[in-house]
């Protein structure tokens, strides 16, 4: 076969158009020459093991972090666990897989009936969890690499008032309320695309990527943990586990003898002074079931908050994007630049099956937004009430709800074993 | 009476503490059971269905890899080894030649060699290729379709969200079992004759 006679075999492949795989265009010539076909190389993912092996990493840090942070009372001994665990999950590993990712995986196999989750991913969903349950959040301390790179920068943290760290503490529960949201509708992996330094882990991110990691560093020399404490998903999960933990760590090894030398030392703001209940108790029981009985009135408005901005919610969806987009300039779909138009157009799907798809989507948002509402208004609500309610503390007690278990704080203790 | 009142709210808190603690537990081991249902002791990777891919360009662009682990593969069981090949030349070369002018390829990553008249076989250079399926456009066009994108998963760092994926026009990238991780046509032969319809 010569090139002329390709060019007459070409001209109806060309004038069809559209690619024809189902008939070889050109068969295979047979070879005279003993011409060898090399192989297409398919070099392999890394080892199935090696995955095993990250869990048996992560068993082993968790251990050794409770077992300096609970019964060993190190801060040198958390603090190079977590530099190995910077090195291994953060640098070694680039930052996945993490454990605040794996929600959005676990959430995608309850959603998402195709999804086929690792095993590996669930393990590292619930490891620290089942850890957190019973000694604190001693994960944050020393085993998570976004945590460990952050309390290494921390020189001089201030105190944030009470009040800013009230409210900025909100935002990781609609951070995890977002993400449950987005990766329940199929849309995208908020938690994973936002990770402030996964870009530093690799060594090589877009430019936003890396600006956004070397802010929350900078910010995190005077703040302490800033993505720990005010954004992290994942840590809302830990908070509630380690606040019914069963063996959470304590300032002191035996009894505290108010010597108030731990009082500035968390860098956090996670130590709860002793505290006497003030004003007349009648009212103060009053206020409290006043702001409980309100709980409902918060969840109520946060779910018509919620489903009000189902529309602007659902245009990251891609499917909705570009239905709203074909559907207010119908021009685009003539436009060869707009690769997604132009995707859509090729593929032959009708623009009612398009309208259909996103609508379902933007459904499902709405009664996503009905609930991710009415999560954030119980989660204020409550901190509310908590807010009101008193608790008599004799001691300094760590809160173990955002105590990270870093250890500092033992340091400070004059009581000793 | 006095020892009473005194152990009485801290029993209680015990008792609050011991119920929550076991909820938290017990919700715990449900979510983890219905998200057993679905796992796999395998692992996933995330490859481009052949078949689907338009070619659109993106995978040079959006991979968190510089250059993109995405490549393009040469399935050789499916090449015609044309010397007017779509994928190699550019639509309006003057010569039918190795010349830089004429060739498709931005970075001159596929590389031609005679075999014998008039079949010439194309070999991708991986270092070079940047995975803007350019030759794979020419070729779907042209030619067999012998050339298309596949992830390498040398060079793929698995993301738990491809950032490809999130901006595939086609919806072509897909999670497959780590322990068949390609999916290179000819010896992956679904969609051969059901995707195009002509």
């Amino acid at each position: 076969m010569n090139r002329y006679q390709k060019i007459v075999y070409l001209l109806p492949a060309i004038l069809t158009g559209l690619p024809v795989w189902a008939q070889q265009r050109f068969p295979k010539p047979e070879f005279e020459t003993g011409y060898v076909q090399p192989a297409t190389s398919q070099p392999a993912p890394r080892m199935l093991f090696l995955e095993y092996f990250d869990v048996f990493v992560l068993v082993a840090a968790l251990t050794l972090a409770t077992w300096f942070v609970v019964r060993k009372r190190s801060r040198q001994g958390v603090l190079w666990t977590s530099v190995f665990s910077l090195l291994y999950f953060g640098f070694y590993r680039e930052g996945c897989i993490c454990s605040i990712g794996a929600i959005q995986n676990i959430v995608l196999a309850v959603f998402d009936p195709s999804y086929v989750l690792p095993f590996t991913a669930l393990l590292f969903f619930i490891i620290p969890l089942v850890v957190a349950l019973f000694y604190g959040r001693t994960f944050c301390a020393a085993v998570c690499p976004l945590g460990a790179i952050q309390d290494l920068v921390a020189f001089r943290p201030i105190e944030l008032p009470k009040w800013l760290q009230k409210i900025l503490g909100l935002i990781p529960y609609l951070y995890l309320g977002l993400a449950v949201l987005y990766a329940a509708t199929r849309s995208e992996f908020l938690i994973c695309r936002y990770d402030p330094f996964v870009g530093l882990f690799r060594f090589d991110a877009e430019f936003q990527m890396l600006l956004l990691g070397a802010l929350f560093l900078l910010v995190g020399v005077f703040v302490a943990r800033p993505y720990c404490r005010f954004f992290c998903p994942y840590g809302v999960l830990l908070g509630w586990m380690s606040t019914f933990s069963k063996k959470h760590m304590t300032i002191t090894p035996t009894n505290c003898i108010q010597c108030k030398l731990c009082a500035n030392s968390c860098p956090f703001g996670a130590i709860d002074e002793p505290v006497e209940e003030q004003g007349n108790r009648r009212s103060n029981v009053q206020r409290l079931m006043a702001y409980l009985l309100l709980v409902p009135l918060w969840m109520g408005i946060g779910g018509l908050a919620g489903s009000m901005v189902h529309v602007p919610l659902a245009k990251f969806n891609k499917t909705v994007y570009l239905a709203e987009q074909l559907v207010a300039n119908p021009e685009i779909k003539q436009d060869q630049n707009n690769i997604d138009a132009r995707t859509f157009m090729q593929k032959g799907k009708t623009m009612d099956e398009l309208v259909t798809e996103a609508q379902s989507i933007r459904s499902q948002f709405y009664w996503g937004g009905w609930v991710l509402g009415g999560f954030m208004g119980l989660v204020i609500g409550l901190t509310l009430v908590k807010l009101s309610s008193h608790r008599n503390r004799n001691d300094y007690v760590p809160d173990k709800t955002n105590c990270l278990s870093c250890g500092r704080c033992m340091d400070y203790c004059p009581v000793k074993n | 009476m006095n020892d009473k009142k005194t152990s009485k709210p801290t029993n209680r808190r015990e008792f609050i503490q011991k119920g929550m603690r076991a909820t938290l537990g017990l919700s715990l081991a449900g979510l983890a059971g219905v998200a057993a249902f679905k796992a796999s002791a395998d692992d996933y990777v995330w490859q481009i269905d052949p078949f689907k891919c338009v070619s659109c360009g993106r995978c040079a662009d959006y991979c968190v890899v510089t250059p993109s682990a995405v490549k393009c593969v040469h399935a050789y069981d499916l090449c015609g080894y044309c010397d007017l090949c779509g994928g190699y030349l550019k639509p309006d070369a003057n010569a039918l030649s190795t010349a830089a002018e004429n060739q498709l390829c931005p970075t001159a990553a596929i590389k031609r060699k005679f075999v014998e008249d008039p079949y010439f076989e194309y070999e991708i250079i991986e270092t070079l290729c940047i995975g803007c399926a350019k030759c794979v456009e020419g070729c779907s066009a042209f030619g067999n379709g012998s050339l298309h994108l596949q992830v390498r998963h040398d060079l793929c760092v698995n993301c738990n969200e491809c950032s490809i994926a999130r901006v595939c026009p086609a919806d072509a990238f897909l999670r497959v079992p780590a322990s068949s991780p390609y999916l290179i046509k000819g010896d992956f032969t679904t969609g051969n004759s059901t995707s195009n319809p002509t």
